[in-house]
This record gives C-alpha cells, structure tokens and sequence, in this order.
C-alpha cells in the first residue's frame, strides 16, 4: 500500500489530497470537498491529463491572435505535442467562441477550440 | 454637461457584473466607461482556465468569462465607450474623461462605482539593485505581449515572485518555447494559488525557491543574467547564498496593488492595509453614491468574487439612486485581529444591510488548523475550523441580519483568528 | 570638413552646440548612443544650484553663478520646465557652526545673490518636515530645479534647428591631429573638423589624454537616487541640502521639476565608466542619510531607483578651454556637479573661445526659441478640445500615470532629432515614468513607435544597441 499526497488542480480552491493506492488500484481518496477532486485524484494518480490553452494565429482579424484551449482534458504527456501542433495554424477572422482551430490536436482525438470572438478587421 | 444615474469607471468583470446588477435592479442611465479597447479588462489577457466555477458552474477561460458578462451587457443595452481614459472624478460626482472622437468631456452621476482594478508592483517599487537594462517586465505586461499582441519577451527567463500571472506566464511561456529557469519567491510560501503551483511550474519541473529575492540584475542593454539569494526571517538576503542565472528576461509579479488615484482625487478614503477604499456593507465609500468593487478595492483571489462583490455593488447603487441618500444608520465597525489583515467591509449598518452579507478577508501568514471565530462584542457568532489557511487566499465570514438584530446596542464585530 | 566636432550630445555638449548655433559655423555632434540626455545628464540630482558651494574663483564657482542666471531667460526661450524653488543647506545640532558660517561667506565671494541664514523657527515656517535635529540653514533663494531631459534635449533640437548636425549611434574611437585640424575616427565614419570640443563626461579624460599634453584624470563617481511618487512630492518644498563632506554634497532631498520626490545621490568612486547598476548597499543607506535633514521621508512610495556617474577630476575643478598642446582641442572635461548648472555658461565660454579662434561671425537669422511638446493639462477644456478635433492623438491616453496622450507621443518621434526608442519617448514626455514604471504603456508605445518611425517590433528597444524588448513572435522563437 503506497499513500500520495496531491493538490487538487480542480478549481482554485486547492484541496489537498491523500490518495491510497494499493496494486495500481487507488482504494481511497480525502480532503476533497466535492466529487471533483476524487475524480481528480483518482486520474492523477494513473492517467494524469491537463487541459491546455494558449494561442493561435488569426488572419484579417482586429487581433493578431486567438486564444484557444483543448475542448476536454488531455494526456499529460501530449501537452507539447499539442502546443507545438498549435505552432503552425493560423485561422482566417471571424472567429467565435467554440470554433474547432485544430481538430484532433496532436492524434489526442481531442480538439483545439477557440475561446475568444475575434472580429473581422 | 452629459447626466448618467451610474456611471461606472472600468469595464472589467466587476465594471460589468455591476453595470448588469444595476440594470437588473432598475436602473436605466447606466454608462460603463473602458479604457481598453474592448470590454473584459484584464481578463482577455488570462486566456488560461480556471474562471467562472462558482457563476457559471463551469471551467472557462479569462476571455470567455469575460465574452459571458459582456454579452448580458450587450442583451440589456447597457451604453459603454471603450478607448476612453477616465481624467477625473469630484466628490460631488462629476466624472471628467477623454477619449479621440468626444474629446473632454464631463458627465454628472448621481452614483459611481468605482472598478479600475489593480496594476502590478514595479521593479522600481522593489527597490532591487543592478542595471536597468531591456529584458525586465512585469508578468502581466509580458501576458499581454505574448498572448494579445503575439510577441514573445524572452527566451530564457527568471520569475521573482510567485504571484498567479506569474506563475500562469511561467506555463505560457514554456509553451511557447521559452525555457524558466526559477520562480523566486521573497515570501516562505507562495503568494499564488496552490493548483498554480502544481499545473504551472511542478508538471514542467521549475523550481520554485522560497524565501528567495533578485540581489543583482546584469546586463547594460539587455538583462544577461539575474543573481537570486536566500533571505533570512527578516528578508534580508544571506550573503553566501547566491545564485547566477543566465537569462534573458526577468519577470515580476511581486503583488497588485489597486489602482485608486481617481479615487484619491475624489477625497476617497483609502485604507493602508488594502490600498482600496474604505467601505460599509453596501460597498459605498465615505463619499455619498461612491462605490467601489473588485480589485481596485481590495485584490482578489477569484474573479467569481469579484463578479460576485460587483454584483452587490450594482445592487446597492441601484437602491442608492432610487431612493435618495442613505439614511443616517448606526454603523458597527469590524475589527481584524489574530491574523486577519483587514476586513471589506470595514462596517456594517444592521438595520440597512442585506439578509447576509459577505465579510472577505485575507490573513497575514500561513496559518495550519486554525478556525475563523467572529464575536459579536464579546458573544461567540460562529467558529469555522480551517486545515489550512494563506494569504495568496481570501477567506469570508458571512454575517447575517437576522443575528446581528439579536444584538441591539452592539458596538464592534471581531473577526480573529484562534487554534481550531 | 567641418568647423566643429562636439564629442558628447549631453547636456554639456548640447548646450555648445546650440551657443554655437548663433554663428556662422558648420558644426557636429557626435554622441555614442541612440539618443542626446544618455549618459550623466540623464541620471542626476535635476538641480540648477545657486552657486555657493563651489571655492570662489574657480571654474565651478564662476560658471555655476552664471549658468544660474541664464537659466530665467534659457527656460523661456526654450520652453523647459524650470523652477526658483530655493534652497537650503541644513545644519544639524551637532555639526560645527562654522561649517555654515563658511559656506554664507563662499556665497558672498562667488556672487550668489540673497544668501542668508535662517532660524529654526523661520525654517519649520517653511519646511514643516524638516528633521528634529535641524538648527539652522543657509537659504539660497536662486536655488532652482529643472527637468535635466527636457534641457539636454531642448538645447539639442534648438542647434539642430540652427543647422547643427547629430551623428547618433556613432562612437568615437580615435582622434588624431591633422594638419588644420582633427581626424576624428568612430565606429561608423572618420569626420574631421578644425576645432574639437570634448564634452565626453566620464570619457572626456580619454579623449584629451589622445591630443593634449596635460593628461587628465577623470572618475567616475557614482551616486545612487530614489525617486518617489508624485504622492511624496509636497514632502518638501526647497531643495534641502546637508553641509557638504569630503564625498560631495551629501544627500538631498528635493521635489522635481515634475513633482516627484529625489532622494540621494550616494558617492561612491568605482573603476568602470559604465557602472550605472544600483547596488543594495547604497541603496540601503539613502534612507538613513535622508534622514538626518527631513523626516519622516516616505521611502516606500519608491517609484524607481537610479545611478548616475559624476565625471569627477582628480584635480577637482572643471577643466574648460583650449587644451595644453592641442590647438583646436577643446575641453568640457571633468564636468561633474555643479556641471548641469554650469552647462549654459559653458557653451557660451566654449563657444565664445572658438568663435574667437575661427574668426566666426553672428548668424542673422539665428533662431532663439524652441517650443517643447505640448502639455495639454495647461490647456482649457475647450482649448484642449479643439485640439482633439484637429488631433484626436490627443484624446488618446497612453501612459495612466502621468495622463501622456498618443499626441504629445507622436509629437517626441516626430520632432527633430526625434524619439527612437521606449526611453526617448519617456524623456520627452513622461510616458512610462509613473508609478507603474511603463508597465501600462510600454506595449501600446511599442505598437505607436512600429507604426510610426515605422520600424520592426523586434526593433523597438528600451535605448538602442542590445537593448530590444522582443526576441520573436510568439510560436517562433
């Protein structure tokens, strides 16, 4: 039986954590104030995953650039492969919340969605 | 002159969860006045998540906060002009402010809510010796750079401070291909957010050194290299302890501090603790219709709480312009002790208040297993034991009418801090 | 070949240039970095001392005395911030009488003029924050304060405009006697001129000691500032002296030009001529210093620290004029404090002397006035309106602090011998030196410097060279 003890990365709260784990299987998660942070905990512990955000090239928009994150959490382990996949888009204004830029980021079957409108210059 | 109900300075999230409150609760005559060029604030640079769990029960990012409060703004048809730099505010209300196509102009209010935010600590501020070349930002000017305008700052970067922007810029930047080489933190616990702690810096395997401060900046054009060393409990550096980091750029994020010089200007009564003004449970300033929300203040932790204190803002404001000039209520004080910094509000009127009403506060240090105890003069109100409390976080106390009008003649509200 | 070759675009150099400007004279300024006001000129006290410090009969005496006087008539001719707030020179409890005594009878023998000493009483009447210690001052009524910037730069713009030229980004490297003059070699072109006037500050021992057969001395003696926020500026009202020690004129303690608090200089004699970094220790001891004359100094309003460096002689007058065994080779050298003061009397020595050894006639069509960059707050409100509406730059804030449209910006790149960089803007106008220290405003300069010189952003730096903000765009890097 192995203890780890995490901070929850759920919300801003940051609860702290102790998760047992015993044969790969996590047999217990406290200090969490709300389903989240089991959830977390329990993913932490064997498949970590991170959303990411950051930004993208737009052109013929009023801003040079637009901020996206991936639509759901990723492997921990795909985050540069995804910043860099990023390096190369560039999408054409308008552009609306929710708009997919990359889809598909990285072969995490997870797409890369703006989170800024950016208007026509 | 130009006649508005509300004017509100600042169109960030508190300027429109204010202006959107003030609308919900009957007012008309609303103008929000921005000095960006769009609605939002500083919250369409904080393009990372973690926004908008407590309003809208979900994980968004800064700008997509900041779209949600901007469009109730939109569906209510609430007047804003952006690119226009607030100059002046008086004490009887009239609000001078300038922008390319009006020119000056002045606007008489019958209320104000003050929402200017905050700006960072400067390396000036800091006093930290060395040169002064090209190469040393703060963290949200450097987040602006990089995530609004597309131009990366450096390449090889050290952060003092461990401020959440500074944090956050230390993931931004490593995404971006930029390497961060240490966070220094003068403090021996971070000023940021734990969760910031663990996604921004532990996943990419920066240190974070505490207890450490920048003692040199070289480089005569272009920072070359940054020298960190440890201080002692009296946060003096420990000569020996030096360390040289080769770098290009140094970021700051050494603490915000609200910005209130229009507030100043105003007769505004600021408080030492805070930098913010001093205000009662309707968030109203010394000054009659003068409110204030959100960072300018007192610095927050959430944005959700800022929403949420803009709100009330709004509310009170609302209620302030339709019915005239508050009555002459008896106001309590409350008294930060044990550790609490400071309290906003500063006081409470029993009779005029809300239902409940949210007393916010932040500590002075790290504090394990203590409990937040308010008194009612000497009356124990209530006890809420804490594993953990620090003052990169707010706390609250919530007061309610209905308890506070069992105590009649009461004459302070304590709110301290004791071993849980 | 040109007339005259002035090594140094400072405040020293500038103001020969633009004394110079009044003739007939083909003239040149050749100055190292990007911009004029870079090196000693930019980072000191802001002071036009009335004159009573210097030992009477010296160059720093006599030059200090008139560069005071001109300066009433100099600040209006070329719009340059300027102030007769008076001074004062504090005697504490337990210094020595005589100290005072001695410096009202230098003031006398140099000329300044209303000299007295005051009373306690008579000074907490008109310094309220003056420390407990305090017992009685030598108050100087000429004393006066100036935005050393604005008066680099005005002098500068003046002779440009009178037909001086700038050579920028250019460094001297050599200079060598020609037969009717001076071979002047730089990092860019090789100019030659018949007269050479060595304005270099902490340098100028370098470039004399190439010609001249008395070798000079110059080091550099650094001294460290804090600046406070405007907040702090009615902290005092004169500029508040201590006696003056060994090391200089110790600390003061004065309001600027621009309503900001000064605080320092420390003095501090080091080996290398660029060693403008503050260090702790230094930086450490202004308080304590400070305090010995005002109290109560509200250090934690800091907006921003500084060092200049002090081009001091070791033989500790200014060494003005023809230089021994270089005909032609003239010297502004060792001019460190009460240099800034003495600057209007040494270009119009210097270039009375030259005049003189080139035969120079007036110029007829000299032009003796120079506008600065508007300040709008001195506008009305309708005034300032119509100037929006045939600028609306104007009505475009950039800089929160201190309330600097994009206007008065497009105005500092524009003008002659114009802004280039981050600092040339913030000379000029006051953009970026808040008490945000350009947090606010250095992306939105940056973006109005672009557009307008037009140059990269990559390009755009803090004061030339290296010193450029960006290192790529954002996903190239």
């Amino acid at each position: 039986m192995e203890t780890r003890e995490l901070i929850c990365i759920g919300c801003p709260l940051g609860c702290p954590l102790t998760v047992t784990v015993e044969n790969n299987e996590v047999t217990s998660v406290t200090g969490n104030t709300c389903p989240r942070g089991d959830a977390y905990a329990r993913k932490e512990v064997t498949n970590p995953t991170r959303i990411v955000t950051s930004t993208v090239r737009v052109s013929g928009g009023v801003s040079p650039m637009v901020s996206c994150k991936t639509a759901s959490d990723i492997p921990k382990g795909k985050i540069f492969a995804v910043t860099e996949s990023l390096k190369e888009v560039c999408v054409k204004a308008p552009v609306a919340i929710g708009d997919v830029v990359l889809a598909n980021a990285a072969g995490t079957g997870v797409d890369v969605i703006a989170t800024k409108n950016i208007e026509k210059a | 002159m130009k006649t508005y109900d509300l004017v509100i300075v600042g169109g960030g999230p508190a300027g429109l969860a204010a202006a959107v409150s003030a609308r919900d609760n009957g007012i008309e005559s609303i103008l929000i006045i921005e000095r960006d060029r769009e609605l939002g604030g500083i919250l369409n640079q904080c393009i990372h998540n973690g926004f908008g769990l407590h309003t809208f029960k979900e994980e968004l990012t800064g700008p997509e906060y900041a779209a949600r409060f901007a469009a109730q703004v939109y569906e209510r048809g609430i007047e804003y002009k952006l690119n226009t730099m607030v100059m002046d505010i008086t004490d009887d209300k009239v609000v001078t402010a300038m922008n390319r196509t009006d020119g000056l102009f002045e606007i008489q209010a019958k209320a104000i809510i003050l929402a200017m935010g905050c700006r960072e600590r400067s390396r000036g501020a800091l006093n930290i010796p060395g040169y002064r070349p090209a190469g040393i930002y703060s963290a949200g000017t450097a987040q602006r750079l990089v995530n609004m305008e597309g131009f990366m700052p450096g390449k090889r970067v050290v952060i003092l401070g461990s401020g959440d922007i500074g944090l956050i810029m230390a993931r931004r930047m490593t995404f971006e291909g930029a390497k961060v080489l240490v966070v220094a933190e003068l403090m021996p616990y971070s000023g940021g957010l734990k969760r910031n702690i663990v996604q921004c810096l532990d996943d990419f395997d920066i240190p974070l050194k505490l207890s450490h401060t920048v003692v040199d900046i070289e480089g005569k054009e272009r920072v070359e290299a940054v020298v960190i060393a440890e201080v002692g409990p009296d946060r003096r550096p420990i000569p020996g302890t030096e360390i040289r980091y080769e770098c290009d750029t140094l970021l700051l994020s050494c603490g915000l501090l609200p910005e209130n010089e229009l507030s100043r200007s105003a007769g505004v009564t600021l408080s030492p603790i805070t930098s913010g003004p001093v205000v009662n449970d309707s968030l109203e300033t010394n000054i009659d219709g003068v409110f204030a929300c959100g960072n300018v203040l007192h610095v927050h932790d959430l944005v959700d709480y800022v929403s949420q204190e803009a709100a009330a803002a709004g509310k009170n404001a609302a209620k302030y312009i339709l019915s005239g000039k508050n009555s002459e209520a008896k106001e309590v004080q409350i008294f930060p002790e044990g550790g609490v910094r400071y309290t906003v509000p500063a006081t409470v009127r029993p009779t005029e208040m809300d239902d409940t009403l949210t007393v916010r506060f932040r500590v002075a240090d790290v504090y394990k297993n203590r409990a937040i105890v308010t008194y009612f003069d000497n009356v124990e109100i209530s006890r809420r034991k804490r594993p953990v409390m620090a003052p990169g976080e707010m706390e609250q106390v919530i007061l309610t009418k209905a308890k506070l009008a069992e105590f009649p003649d009461l004459e302070r509200i304590t709110i301290t801090l004791e071993e849980a | 070949m040109y007339d005259v070759a002035i090594i140094g675009a400072g405040v020293i150099g500038s103001a020969v240039a633009r004394e110079l400007s009044k003739y007939n004279v083909n003239a040149c300024v050749i100055e190292r970095e990007e911009d004029v006001c870079c090196g000693t000129s930019k980072a000191n006290s802001a002071i036009i001392h009335a004159g009573f410090d210097a030992k009477p009969g010296t160059l720093k005496a006599k030059l200090n005395v008139r560069g005071n006087e001109m300066m009433d008539q100099l600040s209006k001719d070329l719009d340059i911030p300027f102030k007769r707030n008076g001074s004062l020179v504090v005697r504490t409890k337990d210094q020595d009488p005589a100290g005072l005594v001695e410096l009202l009878e230098k003031a006398k023998a140099n000329g300044v003029p209303r000299v007295r000493i005051l009373n306690r009483e008579e000074l907490i009447a008109m310094e309220p924050n003056l420390s407990d210690d305090v017992v009685e001052a030598l108050h100087a009524p000429t004393g006066a304060i100036v935005c050393p910037f604005h008066m680099t730069i005005a002098f500068a713009e003046n002779a440009y405009e009178n037909g001086v030229e700038f050579f920028l980004n250019t460094k001297v490297e050599n200079i060598e006697k020609i037969q009717d003059g001076y071979k002047i070699s730089t990092n860019k072109q090789v100019i030659e001129a018949k007269v050479v006037v060595n304005a270099a500050g902490v340098y100028s021992d370098v470039f004399n000691n190439m010609v001249s057969s008395r070798k000079l001395q110059v080091i550099a003696r650094k001294g460290e500032y804090m600046l406070l926020d405007k907040a702090a500026g009615c902290h005092v009202n004169q500029t508040i002296f201590q006696l003056p020690s060994k090391m200089g004129k110790g600390v003061l303690v004065s309001p600027t030009v621009h309503g900001n608090l000064i605080v320092g200089p420390t003095a501090c004699d080091i080996d290398d001529k660029e060693g403008t970094n503050t260090t702790q220790k230094y930086l450490d001891s202004i308080g304590p210093a400070a305090a010995l004359s005002v109290k109560n100094v509200p250090l934690r309003q800091v907006i921003t620290s500084f060092a200049g460096l002090r081009a001091h002689e070791v033989d500790g007058d200014f060494v003005i004029g023809e230089a021994e065994g270089a005909e032609g080779f003239f010297n502004a050298a060792g001019v460190e404090s009460p240099g800034l003061s003495s600057a209007p009397a040494i270009g119009e020595l210097l270039a009375g002397q030259i005049a003189e050894k080139l035969s120079l006639s007036k110029k007829d069509n000299f032009k003796a006035t120079r506008k600065g960059i508007l300040n709008p707050e001195k506008l009305t409100m309708e005034e300032r309106n119509a100037l929006i509406k045939e600028q609306p730059a104007y009505g475009n804030i950039i800089c929160r602090c201190e309330m600097i449209s994009e206007g008065e910006i497009l105005d500092a790149i524009h003008r002659p011998l114009g802004a280039r960089s981050l600092d040339g803007v913030k000379r000029r106008t006051r953009a970026g030196m808040g008490r945000c220290q350009s947090g606010f405003c250095s992306p939105r300069t940056m973006e109005i410097l672009a557009r307008e010189v037009p140059m990269a952003m990559s390009d755009i730096s803090k004061s030339g060279g290296k010193s450029t903000y960006i290192v790529g765009t954002n996903k190239n890097i």
